[in-house]
């Protein structure tokens, strides 16, 4: 264990004219743990790279110190340990017990005590398979738990974790929480964690210290006194406060239907097991059905499936006024039907401006130059897009990418709107964001169908909700 | 589709040689193949590797299918050579239209066909016979390759099939948002085109959160790497060497002492 200090710190990337963080003074005792706070853009990560040494001359300019013990973090790697929020990006090799170990290698530990300590630390994470297993064979829960024994084993005396569980289903999460918590029983290192969903991390540390933008100090003490003090405040900014109201939008009574599938069925070639099998539902105008499940059970499949962009090997789907299935349409007229959003905005991108990307689909529809223009502007303004108009979508925000690929796929005016884990990964303050901006499309008319891990979000917006399990309806849609 | 599992099962007697001893072997029955310009050379050197197959442990299913597409890209060798051969001599065989094919060209491509087939045989039963990350630590330990490319190497191939299923992903949203190629192909160029964009992003940004999570586990630290898995050069690998060579002396010299053994210039 030992004792972490920022010393008037401030980091500016390359290329970028703002600093990502100004004039940050803290310092963590030995053994302390310590949540950090802060809403997108505060420079957390910025503060975690820093003290991972990961921040290089080239990488940027920086002012200040960051000091590990009272020497340059950037020269003690080696007793620091850091767990990112995307597992596929922290696996190297292809067998578990090889990636544990590939960390000892670079510490140049002895082969002879390598293997033990990768079984201890497989343990010590409660990884459930043999040490050959595939690392491309795991769930993200699993993946994610082996790259927390790859830090574990170097036994590191200081612990990073920059969002450990924002990229993983709730079973994954609950999963990787239970073993942090096993793990950090083990050892007295300073941890240090940033994550959105406090209330779930809460029992890990005994402190918390609150950033506001450019990392400027807003809070710090022990959790319950600062949640207690500032709880509204960081709300407001993103965090999910525990016990913080959350909105609910009920929906007005459903309409007709307005998007039909009957006996549905998806096998992959070379497969055996249908990735789903058998599933009829209707989706009504003015409702959001939410489609839940565990992962695997064919929730991405249906989504698919619904929005005509691959072909059932079994049933078909349907919507009034067309009477080919939607997978044979051509393009141009199904995104004037039914939309999707999916769940990395970026796929959707096609060009190179906002202004572009909303005026994509209408064009491609033939619509009249002056009904896109106003179609454009009403959905600049109405998505609070209108300051980015000119901007390139690939330099948008994590919350304005996701609003812009919502905002694309209603461009067409289509009457079925397909969203897949919309919510994924998102602060209190953009959830609530979409949360109004779905209420808003339901209540004009449209037809929702939400693939959804988030029972909040299901909770505030559905009507009703279809569980999959296996590839095959384990209840029928029920109102919530 | 592409696939990198090896034809053979883990504790196969092939998969336990050392990849390097494996790959020096068929190295030199590629040569081999590749230099000599005669029937004899090429028939005596696949019956050699075949012969091994039964011995190895390999799968034959597995590897047949692995060999299928080598032996009709073989297959196109013998027929364009056949057909665009500087001279048709001989017997005319085939005469439709412009295309004339003669019984000397057609011999002449079969055994530039063979030539190739030979050659790609050696080279799939070295590498599909060899786990990517034992390949890795044997050229780390036995030829003192750099770990930042063999490891790196190792590191993008577990990437790599990540990429077919965003492919997959993004084509599905281009569909979404109204864009198919259809049947014209300049749209379907710039359809590419833009997919492929899409995916190069979302690839860049993947290698550089790998890049770094790899620094933070201590990759680029100056300190020599110690090798969790030992990879040796043993008796039988040094054998399976010996015996690639003594195959490749034998077919050159039974093709030299029938007099047919020619070298291809």
């Amino acid at each position: 264990m030992i004792p972490v200090e920022f010393r008037g710190f401030a980091w500016r990337h390359a290329g970028r004219r703002a600093q990502a963080v100004a004039g940050v003074d803290l310092r963590v005792e030995p053994g302390e743990r310590v949540l950090l706070l802060g809403p997108s853009g505060s420079g957390k990560s910025t503060l975690l790279a820093a003290l991972a040494g990961l921040l290089t001359d080239d990488s940027g300019d920086q002012d200040g110190d960051v000091l590990l013990d009272g020497k340059p973090a950037a020269d003690q790697r080696d007793r620091v340990g850091i767990l990112f929020q995307d597992p596929e990006t922290q696996l190297v090799m292809a067998r578990s017990a090889d990636d544990v170990a590939f960390g000892l290698e670079n510490q140049a530990v002895p082969r002879d005590r390598i293997w033990p300590r990768v079984r201890e630390s497989l343990e010590a994470v409660g990884f459930p398979y043999g040490l050959d297993r595939p690392t491309h064979a795991l769930s993200g829960g699993e993946q994610q738990r082996l790259a927390l024994a790859g830090v574990l084993a170097r036994r590191p005396e200081l612990i990073l974790l920059d969002e450990p569980t924002a990229n993983l289903d709730p079973e994954g999460a609950r999963d990787v929480r239970n073993a942090l918590r096993a793990a950090l029983a083990d050892t007295d290192a300073t941890l240090i964690v940033v994550e959105h969903r406090v209330a779930e991390i809460l029992d890990l540390v005994d402190r918390v210290v609150a950033l506001g933008p450019g990392g400027a100090l807003l809070a710090d003490g022990p959790a319950a006194a600062v949640l207690a003090e500032h709880g509204d405040a960081l709300a407001a900014q993103g965090v999910w406060v525990p016990g913080a109201p959350l909105p609910s939008r009920p929906a007005r009574a459903a309409g007709d239907t307005a998007l039909r599938g009957e006996s549905l069925s998806l096998t992959h070639p070379g497969t055996d097991r249908p990735a789903l099998d058998d599933v009829s539902f209707d989706l009504r105008s003015g409702e959001l059905l939410a489609v839940t499940g565990p992962n695997g059970s064919g929730k991405s499949t249906l989504a698919l499936l619904a929005g005509g962009l691959v072909r059932p090997t079994g049933g078909r789907v349907t919507v009034p006024g067309e009477a080919r299935p939607l997978h044979k349409l051509p393009a141009r007229r199904l995104a004037t039907r039914v939309g999707s959003v999916f769940q990395d905005p970026e796929h959707q991108f096609v060009t190179a401006t906002v202004r572009d990307e909303l005026a994509f689909g209408p064009h491609q529809a033939g619509w009249p130059k002056a009904r896109i223009e106003a179609r454009v502007s009403e959905l600049l303004e109405r998505l609070h897009l209108a300051h980015l108009a000119a901007a390139n979508p690939h330099t948008l925000s994590g919350g304005e990418a996701r609003r812009l690929s919502v905002a694309g796929a209603l461009a067409a005016a289509p009457g079925v709107l397909l969203l897949d884990e919309p919510t994924f990964g998102q602060d209190r303050r953009t959830w609530g964001e979409l949360v109004d901006l779905t209420a808003d499309i339901r209540d004009e008319g449209t037809a929702l169908l939400a693939v959804t891990h988030d029972r909040d979000f299901a909770a505030a917006l559905a009507g009703r909700e279809l569980v999959l399990r296996g590839g095959r309806i384990a209840e029928e849609p029920t109102r919530c | 589709m592409l696939t990198l599992a090896p034809v053979c099962d883990a504790d196969a007697p092939i998969a336990r040689v050392n990849p390097v001893a494996k790959l020096f072997a068929a190295f030199a029955v590629s040569t081999t193949a590749l230099v000599a310009a005669d029937w004899l050379t090429q028939l005596l050197l696949l019956g050699a590797l075949l012969a091994t197959v039964p011995f190895a442990g390999i799968r034959i299913g597995a590897l047949a299918r692995r060999l299928y597409w080598l032996w009709l890209a073989a297959g196109t060798v013998v027929i364009v050579n056949a057909v665009f051969a500087a001279e048709q001599t001989g017997a005319v065989l085939v005469a439709i239209g412009p295309i004339t094919i003669s019984s000397g060209a057609l011999l002449d491509g079969a055994e530039i066909g063979l030539r190739v087939c030979v050659a790609a045989t050696a080279g799939v039963l070295g590498f599909a016979t060899t786990d990517p990350t034992d390949l890795a630590d044997a050229l780390t330990q036995q030829l003192k390759a750099p770990p930042r490319f063999t490891i790196g190497a190792l590191a993008a191939l577990r990437l790599l099939p990540l990429l077919g299923a965003e492919w997959r992903q993004i084509a599905a949203a281009r569909r979404a948002r109204g864009l198919e190629g259809g049947w014209n192909p300049l749209r379907r160029a710039r359809l590419f085109g833009s997919t492929m964009f899409t995916l190069l992003v979302g690839a860049i940004r993947r290698a550089g959160r790998l890049a770094a999570a790899m620094d933070a586990r201590g990759f680029d630290s100056e300190i020599p790497r110690t090798h969790a898995r030992r990879q040796r050069m043993r008796r039988a690998d040094w054998a399976v060497i010996g015996a690639g060579v003594l195959v490749c002396a034998g077919a050159i010299a039974t093709s030299a002492a029938y007099g047919t053994f020619t070298v291809f210039a």
